[in-house]
């Protein structure tokens, strides 16, 4: 179950309403974390996996490494009872070699932990992310809709990276320190019992308040990546939506929503550091306490003559060494919990419903049926109950080698029915037939390459003008570019770009006017010669004499396919063979351009604005 | 140990503009200056968190020292009979370790504080920053690489700050004490311990020379990442219809790459400093080890203090390792930061103006007069050029601007609107240059609709007052209605407060056109500037907001861009350009009976009418 639901809570994303409603203070009530860290962090699992056996050697090595630095203050305890008592100084330098040897196994096995991990756990990181990259390209359009893509931006870079360190530090040293501390107190207890108890009565209260923190720090962190991801959405519509900030002048309001959400964020990051400051104190401060204890309990008892004096500093050298491991649990429990937020939120995105696969896997059928519409209903999965469906019984058929043009009012679902072409969103009941078989028995991958499409809105790629072209074909070379770009009228243009047709365009090339890029997406549309075309109002942006010379071009492309045409004004409608009427989700009538101006009034106010009144 | 940045980088070819090698240019010492000008403010909160930190250091590092206390002096006089020292042990203890406690807390409260303030800083002025540069900037630098600069890039700086900046004081505190601690227990001690600290210096300046490069490869190439995924999540639909999904896992896959490669060379280099480090502290233990056990031996050293210069010595270099993980977190934020402070670099292309001039206050209607006067205008990147021309626009007049795309029309809107400063000449609202305008003023005076009607998450109501922040919610609906978007908006499942990200996919392209329309009415601006702003509505709607405009019009001075010659109809006056030129100037009945450009895309649009 995906906790973070950005359509269930809207106040999350919606930056204008923390400006102009009074700023209240955002409350994403985040449930409380009900998984355990560790379950949660068990996930990562199948990516661990691969490179399990070098993270396995690294963590032996960095226990081993870890023991020698504990056998260290032995060595020395042995030095200051032995050769120094006896002043012998043959064994002074001796004792002086084994530290130095020691000390040189201790550095190049440090050195080595790192460089085995090094590049796995760079690995496992960019593996996660091309994992989530691919995963969200195949998510039904449904999620696109209802999450920001600065949610899961987010999601793709700071949480990954959280992820990495939790596998390049706590993972390891968790174990490690564990394995330390418990090796640690063995060797306490050996040497002297009675002290080596007195260090261990403040496991208890830490072990209390660390699992208290937990859950705490859980709470806040989850919130903190959540309002990263707001912040990150909130800078990427800010610069998408560039032109209307400074077209009324809206940049103090921007930058103050911006400032409300970054405001909160730092609320937030400030909360945790109260916690983590609270847990640091105790963490430092007790363990330092049992160490005062053994001391002065140590002194008397070197004193009384039941202790050795070498054995007393061996034993402090030896709690000494063990704190920096007890007291990098605090911050370790920080970041393992960190983690797992944030594999929590990658999950969330990674778990999300592909879209479910019907591929029957039947052979085409070879008739020429066109393209059908039995009975296709429409409604949103997230719509409220109460509404009414989009499209409510659709009954269409588009005519082999015909051009059928849609009209319908502003928000009739013209373009939702498009996009069931396609299965960019799938009928809620009743089939499309191409051909004679039904699209939801097909897989996508040939259904949409034998479905072409030109939306409303023409995106560009970054990438060069005929790369962007030719994506709508399989295989098409140079000939067919040119014949597309022809047909979109836009080969004038593009030969007077800086490079032609290897001009990189897109977001991160040169900009093109809004006709310019239509006539590409029009292009791309054309290219591979599709056998069904379907074009979501195609025209909109193009100047008169331009549209009539598209038409022209147009009317050669659309003789040899099936064609589906959204069309809002009669010259576009010209195109085509046939009209259909979309009103109140149905086909309301269907028939040539003079027939329905006739037969239908709300199709001839439709084309001419006259008649029927509102 | 392998090296494996031997390795040939396989780095694509780098092109030589810095804005697609994500490497804008800023003054040499721009970032060390950003970093200080972010601190400055909280210097004193920076010298007590230090202050304190000097405390718990000093609680922490007198453990030994006690150790000392007890086996030379404590233990011979409890022999003696005398508790006095082991008392005083064991109140030194209790004090210190209390003291460590609460001065950690404070510190990490206090360090907290100076942080979330120095990015909130930082966060404000990318973004502040970003909002002042122009639309063309934007269009170059793109939105994901703005993203990665506030997001990942200020994530790096929050690491130093947060954990680093403890490091670093951390780290020299401890230096500077227990050398000085090892040097009053014994100078040869103490002498090694300074000598070996040569190497650790050359070996940070290595470090530091060699991280600095991988991290600036890293920072680039996370943000080649983040611009190819945000480029595909807004582009899904055509992505999906056109099966684009093998290609970008391709293509996002070279760039994934190239990010794990830097990623996988920082931690070698990270690799590769601990080893030598430990390497030089380990061989420095030994040797004063060797020094301190010769000197008991031979009977010139007390054996507590050899106990306590062992434990400090151990000590002295236990923070080697956080010391690298500062310079780590500080080369990552170096490398951010100079990408941010290269951002903060770039003028705005359209800056605010420090003498600012007032519009002169108008009798009679809204409308105020354009004058461009000699103005020429050619983008820096190239492409569309307005060679220099003059035309007044009288107060209340309707001008329809056509031609063919690429024409310029969209060049002069937006010269008029001042997304763009000309070139040559000025530009002049009722005789004020729009230089000389504040930003208040200029958008009272010029509002422009353009045909990409973007909706911001937030509700509609909210996205159409926009236009005017304080707007009540009946005059939001007025506006609405004027346009005939009402109808369509209480349809919606929450009518006006109906979460466009929620259905934002679901708002057709000519629904949000009749929104930003909306948003630009209740602006209510003396100027208003229509850049295709009816492309995507059908005939009625359309008509819908020409008759709107009648009555919308009346008084203002209008700027109507427009393929469609309906909406051309309800103008005064009506301009025809070509390659930048204004070719014809006329009413558009006397141009219609003319021969020229006019009448035959007048005739052409008729044509296109015959139903």
């Amino acid at each position: 179950m995906p906790r973070y639901d950005p359509a269930g809570k809207p106040d999350e994303t919606c930056q204008w309403r923390t400006v102009w409603s009074d700023l209240m203070p955002e409350n994403p009530d985040t449930p409380p974390s009900d998984r355990s860290t560790v379950r949660v962090l068990l996930r990562l699992w199948p990516y661990v996996r691969p490179v399990r056996a070098r993270l396995f050697t690294a963590a032996v090595i960095a226990i081993v490494a870890s023991c020698l630095s504990l056998v260290i203050p032995l060595v020395l305890k042995w030095l200051v009872d032995g050769p120094v008592a006896n002043g012998d100084p043959g064994g002074v330098w001796l004792g002086a070699l084994y530290l130095l040897l020691l000390g040189i196994t201790e550095a190049v096995l440090f050195g080595f932990r790192r460089w085995l991990v090094a590049r796995p756990l760079a690995a496992v990181e960019a593996r996660m992310r091309a994992d989530l990259y691919g995963r969200l390209q195949r998510l039904p359009i449904a999620f696109h809709d209802r999450w920001p893509s600065g949610q899961l931006l987010s999601r793709g870079t700071t949480d990954l990276m959280l992820v990495r360190m939790f596998l390049a530090f706590p993972l390891t040293f968790l174990l490690v320190n564990g394995v330390t501390i418990l090796a640690g107190y063995v060797l306490l207890l050996a040497q002297d019992w009675s002290l080596g108890l007195v260090l261990l009565t403040p496991v208890i209260p830490l072990v209390i308040v660390s699992n208290l923190f937990e859950r705490r720090y859980g709470v806040v962190a989850r919130t903190s990546q959540d309002q990263v991801g707001d912040l990150t959405t909130l800078v990427e519509e800010s610069v998408l939506g560039i032109r209307i900030v400074k077209g009324f002048g809206r940049h103090r309001s921007q930058a103050k929503a911006f400032h409300a959400l970054a405001g909160h964020l730092r609320g937030t990051e400030l909360a945790k550091a109260r916690l983590l400051a609270a847990i640091w104190a105790v963490i430092t401060a007790v363990p330092e306490l049992a160490i005062g204890t053994a001391l002065v309990l140590g002194t008397v008892q070197v004193a009384d003559g039941n202790l050795s004096a070498g054995t007393l500093v061996a034993f402090l050298s030896t709690a000494l060494a063990l704190r920096w491991p007890v007291e990098s649990i605090g911050f370790m429990l920080a970041m393992s919990k960190d983690a797992a937020t944030a594999t929590e939120r990658y999950f969330e995105a990674m778990d999300a419903e592909e879209e479910p696969d019907t591929a029957t896997g039947t052979t085409a059928h070879d008739t020429s049926e066109g393209v059908r519409f039995e009975g296709v209903t429409f409604r949103y999965p997230d719509a409220p109950e109460e509404a009414p469906p989009v499209l409510d019984g659709v009954d269409l058929h588009i005519r082999p080698g015909e051009t059928l043009a849609l009209v319908g009012g502003t928000g009739s679902g013209k373009t939702t029915l498009t996009a069931l072409v396609p299965r960019l969103h799938e009928a809620t009941t009743g089939r499309i037939l191409l051909d004679g078989e039904d699209i939801a028995l097909m897989e996508r991958e040939k259904l949409r390459s034998l479905v072409s499409m030109a939306f409303e809105e023409p995106t560009l790629f970054s990438a060069s003008v005929g790369e962007n072209v030719l994506m709508g074909a399989e295989r098409a070379g140079d000939p067919e570019l040119r014949r597309a770009l022809g047909v979109a009228q836009a080969d004038g243009f593009v030969d007077r770009l800086p490079e032609g047709t290897a001009t990189q365009v897109g977001e991160q090339g040169l900009s093109l006017s809004g006709g310019q890029r239509q006539r590409l997406a029009l292009a791309r549309a054309v290219v591979g010669r599709p056998r069904f075309l379907v074009l979501d109002d195609p025209l909109s942006a193009l100047d008169v004499h331009t549209e009539a010379r598209v038409e022209a071009a147009l009317r050669e492309v659309l003789r040899e396919t099936t064609a589906l045409v959204v069309a809002h004004r009669p010259s576009t409608v010209m195109l085509a063979d046939r009209v259909a009427l979309l009103s109140q989700g149905r086909i309301a009538a269907v028939g040539t351009h003079q027939e329905l101006l006739r037969s239908s009034a709300e199709y001839a106010w439709l084309m001419t604005g006259e008649g029927k009144n509102r | 140990m392998t090296d494996t940045t031997l390795e040939k980088k396989t780095a694509p070819a780098e092109p030589s503009d810095p804005f697609d090698r994500d490497d804008l240019p800023a003054a040499p010492g721009a970032t060390g200056a950003l970093l200080r000008s972010l601190l400055a403010p909280h210097r004193t909160r920076v010298v007590i968190a230090a202050l304190i930190l000097l405390g718990r250091e000093a609680a922490l590092q007198a453990g030994p020292l006690l150790v000392a206390y007890a086996i030379d002096r404590a233990v011979p006089a409890f022999r003696a009979g005398d508790h006095g020292p082991v008392i005083a042990v064991a109140l030194g203890y209790l004090l210190c370790a209390a003291l460590s406690g609460v001065l950690q807390y404070a510190f990490v409260r206090g360090a907290a504080r100076i942080n979330q303030d120095a990015l909130l800083d930082l966060r404000g002025r990318i973004f502040r920053h970003a909002q002042v540069l122009s639309v063309d900037f934007h269009e170059r630098y793109t939105s994901g690489r703005l993203i990665s600069r506030s997001t990942t890039d200020v994530e790096s700086l929050r690491e130093l700050l947060q954990e680093g900046l403890q490091e670093l004081i951390g780290v020299v505190l401890s230096f500077v004490s227990i050398s000085l601690v090892l040097l009053y227990l014994d100078w040869g001690v103490g002498a090694v311990a300074v000598v070996s600290f040569v190497p650790l210096y050359g070996l940070i300046r290595l470090y530091r020379r060699r991280a600095g490069e991988v991290y600036a490869e890293r920072s680039t190439a996370i943000a080649g990442v983040i611009v190819k995924f945000a480029e595909t999540m807004n582009g899904i639909r055509p992505v999906r219809a056109f099966r684009r999904e093998r290609a970008n896992d391709t293509e996002f896959a070279a760039l994934n790459h190239r990010h794990e490669r830097s990623n996988g060379d920082a931690l070698l280099e990270m690799a590769r400093y601990v080893v030598g480090s430990r390497l030089v502290a380990n061989t420095a233990v030994a040797g004063m080890c060797l020094w301190g056990a010769y000197r008991v031996a031979a009977g010139t050293l007390e054996l507590g203090v050899l106990a306590a210069a062992v434990l400090y010595m151990r000590r002295l270099y236990d923070p080697i390792d956080r010391l690298g993980m500062f310079l780590n977190s500080y080369e990552s934020a170096a490398a951010s930061l100079a990408k941010i402070a290269g951002l903060l670099a770039q003028e705005p292309g359209v800056p605010e103006t420090r003498t600012p001039e007032e519009l002169p206050t108008r009798t009679g209607g809204p409308g105020r007069e354009i004058t461009f006067e000699g103005v020429g205008f050619a983008y820096r990147t190239g492409g569309e050029v307005l060679p220099r021309f003059d035309l007044r626009i009288p107060a209340g007049q309707t001008v329809a601007v056509v031609g063919a795309t690429g024409a310029g029309k969209s060049t002069l809107a937006k010269l008029l609107a001042r997304f763009y400063d000309p070139t040559d000449g000025r530009v002049l609202l009722d005789g004020v240059d729009l230089r000389d305008l504040t930003t208040p003023d200029l958008r009272r005076g010029v509002v422009m609709v353009t045909q990409e009607a973007f909706l911001f998450s937030g509700t509609v109501a909210e996205n159409i007052s926009i236009g005017r922040p304080d707007a009540t919610r009946a005059e939001i609906e007025q506006a609405a209605k004027a346009i005939g978007a009402h109808e369509f908006i209480t349809g919606l499942p929450d009518g006006y407060d109906t979460d466009v990200r929620k259905r934002g996919g679901r708002i057709s392209a000519g629904q949000r056109q009749l929104v930003a329309f909306a948003r630009a009415l209740l602006a209510d601006p003396a100027v208003l500037i229509l850049d295709e702003a009816t492309s995507s509505l059908d005939v009625p709607g359309e008509r819908a907001v020409q008759r709107a405009m009648d009555t919308v019009l009346a008084g203002r001075t209008a700027v109507i861009i427009a393929h469609r010659l309906s909406t051309v109809e309800v103008a005064d006056r009506v301009l025809v350009m070509e390659q930048g030129r204004i070719v014809e100037d006329g009413h558009p009945s006397t141009l219609i009976e003319g021969e020229g450009r006019y009448a035959s895309l007048h005739q052409a649009w008729r044509d296109s009418l015959v139903g």
